[in-house]
């Protein structure tokens, strides 16, 4: 029964505690004991849909990580802008990019990313978590796509949970 | 409110705006779905965010406090942008959507 | 100068809209369609937003939250039943 009481997540939790008190505007004892419910019944609940603990080795990478996908987004957004209203029409690619990186989390946190930049949305993912289909909007070829994927995104995600 | 701060605002609104009708005229020229998937995921995205900003700077330039709830609305929906794209994409390929003619590569079905 | 800015931003928002309208009727496929009424939602999200500011208030602010919240459900549902035939397995 006690161990019941404990925070498995305790990363989880803390977002979810600080989320509630955000939203509730103002933090006040009532939404203060919300929050702790919150935080120690959605963890038990979705324990099952977690395959494992996530495994972050340096996490103080992140934020950096973070600034420079946000840079991407403004970048690529102009990119596509001009792209959309120039009339020459796009010159679509399927690539399959082959993922170095294992863990589930590192690997969905990649596809994000992959969406949300230069030109590229990220498709399907194969069986063995091995293959990752990417379809750019407007490439010359699978390697120009696979290298900038590789070189911005994936090694400081390596770097990350390796 | 300051003169610098009119600025911002009008400059995140027009932005928006302008990125929201670019990513509406992606969605209705591009030439087949997965291409037009691009326009809604980023270029909408980042016009809401932008006018979210604007909204932000407004009300804390009018005294009062910094506005939680825009700034939730938008991680939420940084969020949630690729997982809808992927999931659609997933549907598109399962469904056997049709691409443009100049596509290279096939989408795979497992 | 901010109310003609904000009228103009109204004006390209409502622009999108339609446009997005259009992708709606003319489809081809589903996908299509349900990607047209993805986009719509956050553009009904960026309209709540200006209305706030024109009317200089942050009253709408939640349901812009639930709309953002729902809306994305709403997605997942419908993109999951285009692939499998069923929402909940």
């Amino acid at each position: 029964m006690l161990d019941r009481l404990s925070f498995p997540q305790p990363w989880l939790s803390l977002i979810l505690f600080l989320t509630w008190q955000l939203l509730s505007e103002g933090v006040s004892g009532g939404s203060v004991v919300m929050g702790i419910v919150l935080a120690w019944a959605i963890p038990q609940i979705t324990h099952g849909f977690w395959p494992e603990r996530p495994a972050f080795i340096s996490p103080w990478r992140m934020p950096a990580y973070l600034l420079r996908v946000i840079k991407d987004i403004i970048v690529a957004s102009f990119q596509v802008a001009k792209l959309i209203l120039s009339p020459r029409q796009p010159r679509p690619v399927f690539v399959c990019y082959p993922l170095e990186l294992e863990h589930p989390l590192a690997i969905s946190i990649l596809a994000s990313t992959i969406s949300l930049t230069p030109g590229t949305v990220s498709a399907d993912i194969s069986d063995d978590n091995k293959l990752l289909l990417v379809h750019a909007l407007d490439a010359a070829s699978d390697e120009e796509v696979i290298d900038a994927i590789r070189t911005r995104y994936e090694k400081p995600l390596l770097e990350m949970f390796q | 409110m300051s003169q610098l701060a009119e600025y911002t605002i009008c400059f995140l609104l027009l932005l928006g705006g302008a990125f929201t009708l670019v990513g509406a005229i992606g969605l209705a020229r591009l030439p087949d779905f997965f291409t037009r998937l691009h326009g809604p995921t980023k270029a909408t995205t980042l016009g809401v965010g932008a006018i979210m900003l604007s909204s932000v700077i407004y009300f804390s330039s009018q005294g009062e406090s910094i506005g939680i709830s825009e700034i939730l609305i938008t991680v939420f929906l940084f969020m949630t942008a690729p997982v809808s794209a992927n999931i659609l994409a997933k549907a598109a390929m399962h469904i056997g959507v049709k691409t443009a003619e100049n596509t290279e590569g096939q989408p795979w079905e497992q | 100068m901010i109310d003609t800015v904000l009228y103009l931003t109204i004006g390209m928002v409502t622009l999108a809209a339609l446009l997005n309208v259009y992708r709606l009727i003319k489809g081809p496929d589903a996908p299509d369609r349900v990607l047209a009424l993805d986009t719509l939602y956050i553009n009904a999200i960026a309209l709540i937003i200006l209305l706030g500011i024109t009317l200089g208030t942050r009253m709408y602010l939640e349901s812009a939250l639930l709309i953002a919240v729902m809306g994305f459900v709403g997605t997942v549902a419908l993109a999951k039943y285009l692939k499998r035939g069923s929402v909940i397995e």
